[in-house]
């Protein structure tokens, strides 16, 4: 009971010495929380496919009553921004390849006369496909308009509607903003890099330094060392979830659906398989720079790679496996479906399990070569 | 800072000496670290490897669930149209509650629910049919929906091609899609790799190389050498810089052969271009390094200016032109920004001079005055 206690002060001791070291610059204290929300801000801002602001230009040849109807459709939308008018069609690449446009839309000078006799009309678009994605999307918004101009045109000249409608339902989130879906991912995107980094390289300062083998001299026992690194650093990271969830909810609006406790059970058990990996590279690595190396090696891919900004799904089957080793992928996962369904813990156990084994393995497999190497 | 006077050819001979040996000891330096080697070839290539066949926002073979509450001829044969597509993988279920409980697990992204009087109101000249879409995923999902609606607007077009009454929509849009006509997503995202490779290898090799000399007290040492402040920073960036080029040349190859991004523009300009990236990288790298001093921070530091920024605010992913304008003036700040501009322009449409030279133009001015401050910086602390 005696050694029970003894021990946990002595955790106590290396976590507040640890915390010191970490929070006594004020440059450091800066680096550890004002990041994380400035980031959870302008990507928030910034990592969305919708566009608001399609910059287009137009070959008008017809000049009629109906093209003019269509485009202020378009200009009246919020969506689409007219920044040319263009007479030849040679004018369309210089405008395209410039990139200041991403669509022209060539409209014919028999554009009025074909609707008037129920032939139907043809509207040549040309899109930029640099990013296809980007040109999908505008052309998606650009089809739901000319939908629209379509069944207010039937209505109005007396003409049966369209024989099929197909009428879109959104579960979770109505109107598709890809903002609702990309702030709770970023929860843990953005702690990952700094708690993951801030183990790793906390063991390589004191390797590099040689305080690792003070602390060795020490009566401390490996894990308790290895405890006194991974709490400061889940005290940062919990802190940083914290602070993005404030963004997401406080700045951006976007309703959290879920229970608090369920969400900080999964980055918990996150933070601690992040940090496992992180205590694990350090025991790999003898200098700050190869700790800092081999952690961005693997921040990289589980950021691009954990379903935040392409989905999962797309990947070919062997990535999919390799993203099971990602705590990163559960996450996002986690994050997403607490906070935009509200489930709950049962619903969310393939995303905790893997998280927890995770965590057991590399704090396991760190405190052992900790012990291993002390020898 | 004064030259010694008399043979100014002696002096400019042992300069280039001086930046000679520097440039020596700091390639000894990266050869003896493994972890130098893993960041300038095999990173590159685990990357490019890794998110060029990871990354992929085409969508192909969504899973959907059909819902036929109606068995009538038309039923049946839009349910075959979906069958038939290459971009659904569908599977009937028996209820509507069946598929949604499947669509909330997220096992399917979709359900197509054709009513029990579908057929009927057809044939009345007007029906429906349901689409619902997890929203989670919002981009994908509003994919997801422009096929079905595409899907049943060409179901439509044939049926009334075999004899049916006409059904010709007012107005309908004829699309090319220029520089991607087959839609591949990764014509845009390899280059966009490019770009976070060598902003990677660019910016944290340096600014750790940097922090590490003085948070050991080896630059002082330095100092008491004849070397000068701007020799000391040629001699760090020249092997990175080599270093950067290797990288380049890993991804450029990768883009090639794997994955059969076309490279329409020059090469020779793309390769500029990069020199000049890969120098501004490196340039944030020792600024940072030379302010702060201290690995942790200088890593964290240049993570979060260069890597994160390079990933979101770039134009890599998600159109600049969407943004509102405060996030719109940071990227215009990012040099980031311009390379995927220029990498993106060279690859997909070719030498589009008014892409590549005001983009060009910037890359190069923050170059200089990214070298020109830091050794200001370094002048400053020397003393």
């Amino acid at each position: 009971m005696n050694g029970l206690r003894a021990s946990l002060l002595r955790i106590l001791a290396l976590t507040r010495k640890e915390l010191l070291a970490v929070l006594k610059d004020r440059r450091a204290r800066m680096s550890l929380l004002v990041p994380a929300i400035v980031q959870a801000l302008v990507f928030g801002y910034a990592a969305t496919y919708d566009l608001n602001h399609v910059p287009y230009a137009v070959i008008d040849q017809d000049q009629s009553q109906s093209s003019r109807t269509l485009l202020a459709g378009l200009d009246g939308s919020g969506l689409f921004e007219r920044v040319a008018e263009l007479h030849r069609a040679a004018d369309i690449a210089t405008w395209i390849d410039a990139r200041r446009a991403l669509l022209v839309l060539q409209i014919p000078s028999d554009f009025e006369r074909r609707l008037q006799n129920g032939s139907g009309a043809v509207v040549q678009v040309i899109a930029d496909g640099r990013n296809s994605n980007t040109a999908g999307t505008a052309l998606g918004y650009l089809g739901s308009i000319v939908d629209q101009f379509n069944s207010e045109w039937r209505s109005s000249h007396a003409l049966p509607a369209a024989s099929i409608e197909v009428v879109t339902r959104a579960w979770y989130n109505p109107n598709l903003e890809t903002r609702w879906n990309m702030i709770p991912g970023l929860i843990g995107t953005l702690t990952l890099i700094q708690t993951m980094m801030l183990t790793a390289m906390s063991v390589a300062r004191e390797r590099e330094q040689g305080t690792f083998d003070q602390l060795l001299v020490t009566p401390f026992r490996p894990y308790e060392i290895m405890a006194g690194k991974a709490l400061p650093s889940m005290v940062v990271g919990t802190s940083q979830a914290t602070g993005v969830l404030l963004v997401a909810q406080l700045w951006f609006h976007i309703p959290f659906a879920g229970s608090y406790l369920t969400l900080y059970t999964g980055l918990l058990l996150f933070l601690l398989a992040a940090i496992g990996i992180g205590l694990l590279l350090s025991s790999v690595a003898t200098t700050m720079q190869q700790a800092m190396l081999y952690s961005m090696l693997l921040i990289m891919p589980f950021s691009l790679l954990s379903g935040l900004t392409t989905p999962l799904t797309n990947m070919p089957l062997v990535l999919q496996y390799f993203t099971a080793l990602n705590p990163l992928r559960y996450a996002i996962d986690v994050a997403r479906r607490v906070y935009l369904e509200g489930v709950g813990l049962p619903l969310l156990w393939s995303d905790l399990w893997p998280l927890g084994l995770i965590a057991t393995i590399t704090l396991g497999g760190a405190s052992w070569m900790f012990s291993h190497r002390m020898q | 800072m004064k030259e010694p006077a008399g043979a100014p050819a002696d002096a400019w001979i042992a300069k280039l000496r001086r930046i000679r040996a520097l440039v020596r000891k700091e390639t000894l330096q990266v050869l003896r670290d493994p972890s130098s080697i893993a960041i300038g070839v095999v990173l590159p290539l685990i990357l490019i490897l890794l998110f060029g066949y990871g990354l992929s926002l085409d969508v192909k073979h969504v899973p959907i669930a059909l819902v036929m509450d109606d068995n009538s001829a038309d039923a049946s044969a839009l349910a075959g149209a979906f069958e038939l597509s290459p971009y659904f993988r569908p599977q009937r279920q028996p209820t509507l509650a069946a598929a949604q409980r499947l669509l909330l697990q997220q096992k399917i992204d979709g359900i197509v629910h054709i009513q029990s009087d579908f057929s009927q109101r057809l044939n009345d000249g007007h029906t429906s049919l349901q689409l619902i879409v997890h929203g989670a995923d919002a981009n994908r999902a509003r994919i997801i929906q422009s096929y079905v609606t595409g899907a049943v607007g060409a179901w439509s077009a044939q049926r009334h091609a075999q004899g049916q009454a006409a059904d010709i929509a007012p107005v309908t849009l004829e699309t090319r899609v220029w520089f991607n006509e087959a839609n591949d997503s990764s014509y845009f995202l390899v280059p966009g790799l490019i770009v976070l490779v060598m902003t990677l290898i660019g910016g944290l090799l340096t600014s750790m190389v940097m922090a590490r000399e003085w948070e050991r007290g080896t630059l002082e040492a330095l100092l008491v050498t004849p070397v000068r402040a701007d020799e000391i920073l040629l001699g760090k960036t020249l092997p990175y810089f080599l270093l950067g080029m290797i990288g380049l040349a890993v991804c450029v190859l990768a883009a090639e052969f794997l994955f059969h991004v076309p490279l329409r523009g020059s090469l020779w300009i793309l390769i500029g271009a990069s020199m000049l990236y890969v120098l501004v990288a490196l340039g944030i790298g020792l600024l940072i390094s030379s302010w702060v001093k201290n690995q942790l921070v200088a890593s964290q530091l240049t993570m979060l200016v260069t890597f994160m920024p390079a990933f979101m605010l770039s134009g890599f992913l998600f159109d600049l032109r969407s943004v509102p304008l405060f996030v719109r003036l940071i990227t215009y700040v990012l040099p980031a920004r311009y390379y995927v501009a220029l990498l993106q322009s060279v690859f997909l449409a070719g030498n589009v001079w008014a892409v590549i030279v005001p983009n060009t133009l910037v890359l190069a001015l923050m170059a200089a005055g990214l070298g020109l401050t830091s050794r200001a910086v370094m002048n400053k602390r020397l003393q």
